[in-house]
């Protein structure tokens, strides 16, 4: 087929309903925030972790300095050890005594809202408060030693023994299971009953009942929480400062030196804020990473209901 | 190529791990001893305001605003008493000052000094004129250029620099600058159990450390288990905290006289570390020692009536003066000895702290700052602060073990008439020791990495403490991060 000549290519206008533009609007908000006060401070601290900088004097351009200082420094692996191994129990703990008691919530009926409510309460506990009663209740004469003692246990020393620092820790942060119990609550809700009913006709047990249906239904949800309790778990600083570095008592005790901890003492306390914004790089790349495993791993064992790839 | 569920994942993790990145400036701050703001004094001369400002001592006009770093609470100033954020100590000098200088507009930060905020403050241009900061970790605020050198102002208005404690001074001092002037003034000395002396077959006598030989037997039958549990402590030696006091008995110091070099690696000081931890460890191992100290009964209640002395759950324990006042209102009829901590020579030693009050080097009213600084820690000042406390005490019917101030010429004004037998009661022997060793005392001469440095030698004391770690390793290895961080601080 002839052409004739060369014909101009249609210009494409790049168009924006007015619906779309009024959504825009109101995202602004937003918007402004996260490049204000996300986005800004990020591409500066990314910056700042190439320099030296104590926020009085203007940063030193410093190259890779900060970096290769980390490699050196006995502090970074020491924490991020300390980080993993608190990441590595809190986690699974959270999900699993977090799934146990929103099924046990389904069975409860009317009354599940109380419990609920029960269960979300220490979230909006302030941190700082959940750290103090954690030190009353793990002192060696505390409550859960008291309780050990019933079953004839002789209760270890959680505050003061590096061994036990970390698990009393993870106990602790089992306290503040409720936001994960609330979204297994309402996943559980949306399986569909006559799944259960038909297994039942089939004769599943419950034990088969829970692997082929509510797990897969709820998948979405676990791996949701996989990654957001991940990354809070690698962020924990409140609590923890709170009962380990807040006063003279816990100074020193480095079984309880958390990442998040030691880059708060780098750059508010030794004033080197260039160290630390590189410190939250690294941090930043681990989360990264980590997620990005996690993403990896969730297109084999997530199932989305509706989703037809 | 990510798929809409990766990018949705990773942009959680996004925003998620940037929240880590932003920071907290909660937590950490590092508040000085007792106390709000500090107020001036009156000295002859120095008069009433004037429009445009009243004479300083310097002969400069003072006036305009004036940001304290510091709690206070009352408005309007003068405060009206009872309504405060800071004690009668602080309200009292502030007073002072101001009715001195009616057209400087006194306004605080209604906060103990904190990090964060001084240095964003600064950062932001308008940074407060005078700051509280502990003594301890005046060092690392000096070497980031973030204090102004006090000579100009010393030299201006006159401050007599003299009638301030050496060891305060000297932890303020840099070079041969000097960059705050002390305020409180904290020291050491060792209090005794008698009840539990007496329980062991001991006397007082016995309790002395200059001899750690017999030290050690006197910790451990002063202690007691049952069942295998700590149930008293014979000696707290104060592990972590204390061991520059420890080093200093054996003949060292954990850093060099001028702050640039540390020396945890020193025989001397990993001796002094080994014995002090061989006291704990002779008495229970180290956990169970600290959560007996901080939960046992006793423990709990520190700074109330039940507190270790009352319940005799502590032998003797090396401790600051301020729990004088402590003991003295919750326990005033426990009878209890004291005694200087000595040398291995026998000399009494102590380790002195405190806070100082400090100039910015943004400071946008330098002069009113300076004049701030001399007013509120001039003798007549702390004298009248500490009437006020002596007569609210008396009046609640509460024992006064006095004021313990940076201020010789102070202290000797406090305690030769506000402060006697009548008013300390069974603490004054106590009161009169604290007096006498506080010019034995010695301070940690500043240093450019002070939080660090500290964070560094405490860590390696609890590692030893806790963990059963070698002490000469741990100290060789916290001696080499140490004084990296010192020299990385330098820079």
């Amino acid at each position: 087929m002839a052409t004739t000549g060369a014909t101009a290519a249609p210009k494409r206008r790049w168009r924006v309903s007015e619906q779309t533009r009024w959504g825009y609007i109101f995202l602004l908000p937003w918007i402004i925030g996260f490049v204000v006060f996300t986005a800004g401070p990020m591409l500066a601290s990314f910056y700042l972790s190439f320099t030296k900088y104590n926020v009085i004097r203007a940063p030193q351009f410093i190259g890779l300095r900060n970096y290769e200082l980390m490699l050196d420094d006995r502090r970074i692996p020491l924490s991020l050890l300390n980080t993993a191994f608190y990441a590595l129990l809190h986690v699974p703990g959270v999900i699993i005594f977090s799934l146990l008691l929103a099924m046990l919530l389904l069975r409860v009926g009317r009354s599940s809202g109380a419990f609920r409510t029960a269960f979300y309460l220490p979230n909006v506990t302030p941190a700082v408060a959940v750290g103090t009663l954690f030190l009353l209740l793990l002192a060696g004469n505390g409550l859960i030693n008291q309780v050990l003692g019933v079953f004839g246990i002789d209760g270890p020393n959680w505050l003061t023994d590096p061994t036990w620092v970390k698990p009393g820790i993870v106990l602790m942060s089992w306290w503040t299971l409720g936001a994960t119990v609330v979204i297994y609550f309402a996943a559980l809700r949306n399986v569909p009953v006559e799944l259960y009913e038909a297994a039942q006709i089939d004769g599943a047990n419950a034990w088969a009942q829970f692997k082929s249906i509510t797990l897969p239904y709820i998948s979405g949800a676990i791996f949701f929480t996989v990654i957001v309790n991940t990354i809070a778990s690698l962020q924990i600083f409140a609590e923890v400062y709170t009962m380990f570095f807040g006063g003279k008592s816990g100074a020193g005790q480095e079984a309880a030196l958390f990442y998040t901890i030691y880059l708060f003492q780098k750059a508010f306390a030794d004033l080197d804020f260039g160290y630390a914004s590189a410190m939250g790089w690294l941090l930043f790349v681990i989360i990264l990473v980590i997620t990005l495993i996690q993403v990896r791993l969730s297109n084999r064992f997530v199932f989305y209901a509706g989703d037809s790839r | 190529m990510l798929t809409k569920r990766t990018t949705a994942a990773l942009s959680v993790a996004l925003v998620l791990a940037v929240g880590a990145c932003s920071g907290d400036n909660s937590g950490a701050s590092p508040a000085a001893s007792a106390g709000g703001a500090s107020a001036p004094a009156e000295s002859a001369g120095e008069s009433a305001a004037a429009s445009g400002g009243a004479p300083s001592a310097g002969g400069a006009a003072i006036s305009g605003k004036l940001l304290v770093d510091s709690k206070y609470g009352c408005k309007p100033i003068p405060c009206t008493p009872g309504e405060g954020g800071a004690d009668e100590i602080g309200t009292t000098r502030v007073d002072i000052f101001a009715e001195q200088y009616p057209d400087v507009e006194l306004e605080f930060t209604e906060k103990d000094f904190d990090p964060a905020t001084f240095l964003t403050s600064v950062a932001a241009g308008d940074p407060p004129d005078v700051v509280r900061i502990s003594r301890d970790i005046f060092g690392t605020y000096v070497a980031e250029g973030a204090l102004e050198p006090l000579g100009d102002c010393i030299s201006k208005f006159g401050i007599d620099m003299s009638q301030y404690r050496e060891p305060a001074v000297a932890a303020v001092t840099v070079g041969d600058q000097v960059y705050g002037i002390p305020e409180f003034y904290d020291s050491r000395i060792l209090m005794i159990n008698d009840s539990v002396v007496e329980d062991s077959g001991l006397t007082t006598a016995d309790v002395d450390t200059a001899d750690w030989t017999k030290l050690t037997d006197v910790a451990k039958k002063m202690s007691k288990t049952e069942g295998g549990k700590l149930t008293r402590i014979g000696f707290d030696p104060k592990l972590p905290e204390f061991l520059p006091l420890w080093a200093k008995a054996n003949g060292a110091s954990i850093i060099s006289d001028d702050g640039k070099t540390s020396q945890l690696e020193d025989p001397k000081v990993i001796e002094a570390l080994q014995y002090a931890v061989s006291l704990v460890t002779e008495q229970a191992p180290g956990p169970e020692f600290n959560d007996f100290k901080a939960n046992g009964p006793g423990g709990k209640d520190f700074f109330g009536p039940e507190n270790q002395f009352a319940a005799d759950t502590l032998g003797a324990m090396p401790m600051e003066q301020w729990y004088l006042n402590v003991l003295a209102n919750n326990s005033p009829d426990e009878k209890i000895s004291f005694a200087p901590f000595k040398d291995k020579q026998g000399n009494p030693i102590s380790l002195s702290g405190g806070s100082a009050l400090a100039i910015p080097a943004s400071a946008k009213n330098k002069d009113a700052a300076c004049e701030y600084i001399r007013v509120l820690t001039l003798p007549d000042t702390w004298y009248a602060a500490a009437k006020v406390r002596a007569d609210k005490r008396a009046a609640d019917g509460e024992a006064f073990t006095g004021v313990y101030s940076g201020n010789k010429l102070a202290d000797e004004k406090i305690f030769g008439e506000l402060v006697n037998e009548q008013t300390a009661g069974a603490y004054y022997p106590g009161v009169q020791l604290t007096l006498e060793t506080a010019d034995t005392a010695f301070s940690l001469p500043p240093n450019a990495a002070a939080e660090e440095f500290t964070r560094i030698w405490q860590a390696a004391v609890v590692k030893v403490l806790t963990e059963g770690a070698d002490a000469a390793q741990t100290l060789t290895q916290a001696d080499q991060e140490a004084q990296d961080a010192i020299d990385a601080a330098q820079q």
